[in-house]
């Protein structure tokens, strides 16, 4: 498809730092390539309001390739975007029309505190991790040799699927709960689904849930629209199966 | 200028490793919880290093500038991890992947660490199997492997387009328990902004709370650099936009060499550029050269058609496509090392058989149509279909591909808007990857004791060309299994230093050099913005000191990139201040640096008046164009001196390379 140039109003916000009040600014860019990404407009933003001696906006992102997780970003009222299975740094212009106004906003959900413009606090979820998302196995090198346990294909690519979650946070941000479940999910899902991980199965639920409650994650109640915005396309089925595992535990003692 | 001391064991190269472990200090668990590490950087080399350090008792702190741990840029590498297992039964040997990694990088690399880094590339896969990294798997619940460019075996393992991802997520678990039992103290958003050193010892770094603007003082009795490579200067790169050299550099600046700047790796296939807002270029992986056939238009009017959208490249006939690698290189044909690969498409492209309607016409053609069919033709017969119809066959195919490189294809949908189960993809060579960094010694250690620096950051295994899945492979071997022996080794000397104190001259005069060059950011009200210079910082690089280099055109950019310095200095503007969230200053903190490394990988490729791996200087290639090492006068590792922030003051000095057990030959793969 050729590339054009279109023209845009924005509404974006704008927040001092975490304690001051925040509010949405309106802003107008001309000639944005439809072949740039969104970033790469926000970029162009950026250029404009620092060309004009302002202040530009904050937000987070590092690989724009969608992987990396750091890019967040409501857009017009969605997670990462219109567009599904989508992280905001794959998102491009061309999913937009001439004289579009765009609202720009940053995660909102009580476990991600804002920090600035649209950069919001994440590290409840590396909190969710250190509680319990991995294998207490020692890096020394010395352990069996890779091949010494069969895998099913079936089971390994299902791990493989549940360990694509990128840690973005777009499950906790569209959820009407903040509920985490679909992140926390994932990890427990790909743990369990391994011969390696079944050792300290019990454990690993229990001690995640208790951490992702204590961050002040809301409830699940199966709205399922985590699945839906999940840029990596992070089934259900794992918060399913974190359940199971959960009450197994719990009903082992 | 002096010869250096790498400190190589002295043995067989298949026991050197061994002995070397078995006559290194130990530090003994009871002892361990006195002495501080500091590591900066959660890439794979950093956060494998971090946990181990942890695991083993030290008190670890560790930094990244992202917001977690898990973005570091290892994140995103995608085709796989390279390890001699000889799972396939093809004759893969710890020799023949350690022979393959000094080919490839056109024998600039050291011969004891490469050899090292092949013996224990097993353990890593054995060792992230047992964390829980899915990695791809047969049917019979085995590991799976694929091939990778530069090597006739199949040892590269993978998790689809997303091993890096896998691995990372995997060093990062360990890191996150180590974390969470307290062995390990995390400092996320901070950014490394000066070593301090002590009597010549690195004891400790200064850096900068991104989201408070606060300057911290961190002490420690060893200091390890994982921070990655310098891909950005380029502007235009696959890197991640935040990374940086910056803390090599600081390192540098205070009295560690830096080595064979000038070796970058261009990587073959990637996204082609498409307009002038482009903030980053786009990886489609190698690993899709195994299934992806490379060709251009036979005919230049052909060509010509496309670019101007007349004809589509399905409608080019067979006889009328070039598969120009598979031409000239036949014994390797699409899985020539990725400096070779590059160049290849950049001659065809110069000479006017791109495909890419750009400003440089610069693209050529990964065509998957080939393999659709043959693997489709087989997934057929698997299900007992001897007589597939072709609509079955292309079917399967296209599924086969999916479940291979499905999220790559879906990239490259995302940003193109084209079908590439349709149509070919289009690619072209971009920035990816930076072989030259901070000299390191057998042990890891730089020219400042005590200061450790692992990963991309350093210089050492992979010559003037890195092969393929194999910085996977170095990260992790350097921060699990190397950089554990090598810094205890130093470390026992210091069980009875005691704690280390911040409140010192030294650590004063660093934290105020660093107070000064941020407020002179801040408070210089110029016109333009950081990227502004950064964009032309990139722009002489890839002109002057990319893909092909010259005499003239290098000292043209050493004029150049000092004149940028000075306008710089003078006239960017940085908004806001330096006590808040501020990625602006952080930007110019981190482009000040990028241009003096500049500067250095100019004077570094004029210095070295020979072709080989991806320093490709015109004026030294034999006739059918192939890279023209001089072994006589080059056959050293460069490693350069700071002398202030003009390059060309930088002095000289010089490590020899010994092939003792490898015969140094000219690099063939034809």
């Amino acid at each position: 498809m050729a590339s054009k140039f279109i023209n845009i109003n924005l509404k974006i916000w704008r927040q001092k730092n975490a304690n001051a009040k925040g509010s949405l600014e309106s802003y107008k860019l001309d000639k944005v390539s439809t072949d740039s990404s969104f970033l790469e407009m926000l970029d162009q933003l950026n250029d404009q309001l620092i060309n004009e001696q302002k202040e530009s906006i904050a937000f987070d992102h590092d690989c724009r390739e969608g992987i990396c997780g750091m890019c967040s970003l409501y857009i017009n009222g969605r997670a990462h975007g219109p567009e599904t299975g989508t992280t905001t740094c794959q998102l491009h212009m061309r999913k937009f029309n001439d004289g579009d106004t765009i609202y720009v906003e940053p995660w909102r959900s009580r476990a991600f505190p804002i920090i600035k413009d649209l950069v919001v606090d994440r590290s409840a979820f590396d909190r969710i991790q250190q509680a319990g998302g991995f294998v207490s196995v020692n890096t020394s090198g010395r352990t069996m040799d890779a091949n010494a346990i069969p895998i099913p294909k079936a089971d390994a690519d299902k791990a493989f699927e549940a360990a694509a979650c990128i840690g973005c946070g777009a499950c906790v941000a569209t959820c009407k709960n903040g509920s985490a479940m679909l992140f926390v999910g994932a990890k427990v899902s790909q743990y369990a689904l391994l011969p390696q991980g079944k050792v300290e199965a019990k454990e690993r639920v229990v001690n995640m849930v208790r951490q992702m409650d204590e961050e002040g994650f809301g409830n699940c109640t199966n709205t399922g629209a985590c699945e839906i915005e999940c840029p990596k396309g992070i089934s259900l089925e794992n918060i399913a199966r974190m359940n199971r595992e959960f009450l197994f535990a719990a009903a082992k003692g | 200028m002096s010869i250096l001391d790498s400190k190589i064991p002295a043995g067989h190269i298949s026991d050197k490793w061994t002995d070397h472990k078995n006559h290194l200090k130990l530090v003994a668990p009871n002892n361990r919880p006195k002495i501080d590490v500091i590591v900066v950087g959660t890439g794979l080399a950093g956060a494998s290093a971090a946990a181990s350090f942890g695991e083993m008792g030290y008190n670890v702190k560790a930094f990244c500038f992202q917001d977690s741990p898990r973005r570091a840029h290892s994140i995103a590498a995608q085709g796989g991890i390279n390890a001699a297992k000889n799972y396939q039964n093809d004759g893969d040997s710890v020799y023949r992947l350690f022979y393959d990694t000094i080919k490839g990088g056109d024998y600039r690399a050291r011969e004891a660490n490469v050899h090292r880094l092949a013996e224990v590339s097993g353990n890593i896969i054995d060792q992230c199997v047992a964390q829980g990294v899915p990695f791809a798997r047969e049917y019979g619940g085995l590991l799976d492997n694929r091939s990778f460019g530069g090597t006739q075996v199949q040892r590269t393992f993978y998790a689809a387009g997303q091993t890096g991802q896998q691995l990372l997520l995997g060093a990062y678990s360990a890191l996150s328990r180590q974390i969470g039992l307290g062995r390990v103290k995390m400092y996320h958003r901070h950014e490394m902004l000066d070593l301090v050193t002590v009597d010549g010892k690195a004891r400790g770094i200064i850096a900068r709370n991104l989201v408070t603007g606060e300057l911290e003082r961190h002490a420690a009795h060893a200091v390890i650099i994982a921070s990655g490579g310098y891909g950005n200067v380029y502007f235009l790169s696959t890197n991640a936009m935040g990374s940086n050299v910056s803390a090599a550099w600081k390192v540098h600046k205070r009295g560690a060499l830096f080595s064979n700047p000038c070796f970058v790796q261009i990587h073959p296939t990637c996204v082609p550029v498409h307009g002038t807002n482009q903030a980053k270029l786009t990886l489609m992986s190698e690993s899709l050269r195994n299934s992806g056939r490379i060709w251009v238009p036979m005919k230049k009017e052909d060509a010509e058609a496309i670019r101007e959208g007349r004809l589509k490249p399905t409608q080019i006939a067979e006889e009328d496509r070039d598969y120009f690698l598979e031409r000239r290189y036949p014994a390797f044909g699409n899985l020539v090392p990725r400096d070779v690969a590059s160049r290849a498409a950049k001659e065809r492209c110069d000479a006017g058989f791109g495909v890419e309607a750009n400003d440089t016409n610069e693209g050529v053609y990964l065509d998957f149509s080939t393999e659709i069919k043959s693997k489709g033709r087989q997934a057929a017969f698997a299900q007992g279909d001897h007589n597939p119809s072709n609509e079955k066959i292309i079917l399967m195919g296209k599924k086969w591909i999916e479940e291979k490189y499905g999220n790559l294809f879906q990239m490259y949908e995302k940003i193109t808007d084209d079908n590439p189960y349709e149509t070919p993809m289009k690619i072209y060579p971009a920035v990816h990857y930076t072989m030259g960094g901070v000299w390191v010694d057998y042990n890891l250690q730089s020219t400042i004791k005590g200061c450790f620096v692992a990963g991309e950051a350093n210089f050492s295994d992979h010559g003037a060309n890195r092969l393929g899945a194999s910085a996977l492979m170095q990260g992790l071997s350097d921060g699990y299994f190397v950089l554990p022996y090598t810094v205890s080794d130093y470390l026992a000397d210091e069980i009875r230093t005691g704690k280390i104190s911040t409140d010192t001259p030294e650590f004063e005069s660093a934290e105020n050099e660093v107070k000064n060059s941020i407020e002179k950011f801040v408070s210089n009200k110029g016109t333009k913005s950081v990227d502004f210079f950064h964009k032309r910082l990139g722009l002489i690089m890839w002109n002057k000191v990319g893909m092909g280099r010259n005499e003239q055109g290098l000292k043209e950019a050493i004029e150049e990139i000092g004149t940028l310095r000075d306008e710089f200095y003078q006239d960017v503007f940085v908004p806001g201040d330096s006590n808040e969230l501020n990625p602006e200053l952080e930007k110019a903190m981190r482009v000040a640096d990028l241009i003096e490394l500049g500067q250095l990988m100019a004077v570094d490729a004029l210095n070295r008046n020979e072709s080989c791996g991806g320093h490709f200087r015109e004026e030294y290639q034999d006739a059918e164009g192939e890279t023209l090492r001089d072994d006589e006068n080059f056959k050293y590792v460069a490693a350069w001196e700071y002398k202030g922030m003009d390059a060309i003051n930088s002095v000289l000095h010089k490590e020899d390379l010994n092939y003792e057990f490898i015969t140094i030959a000219a690099r063939n793969y034809k």
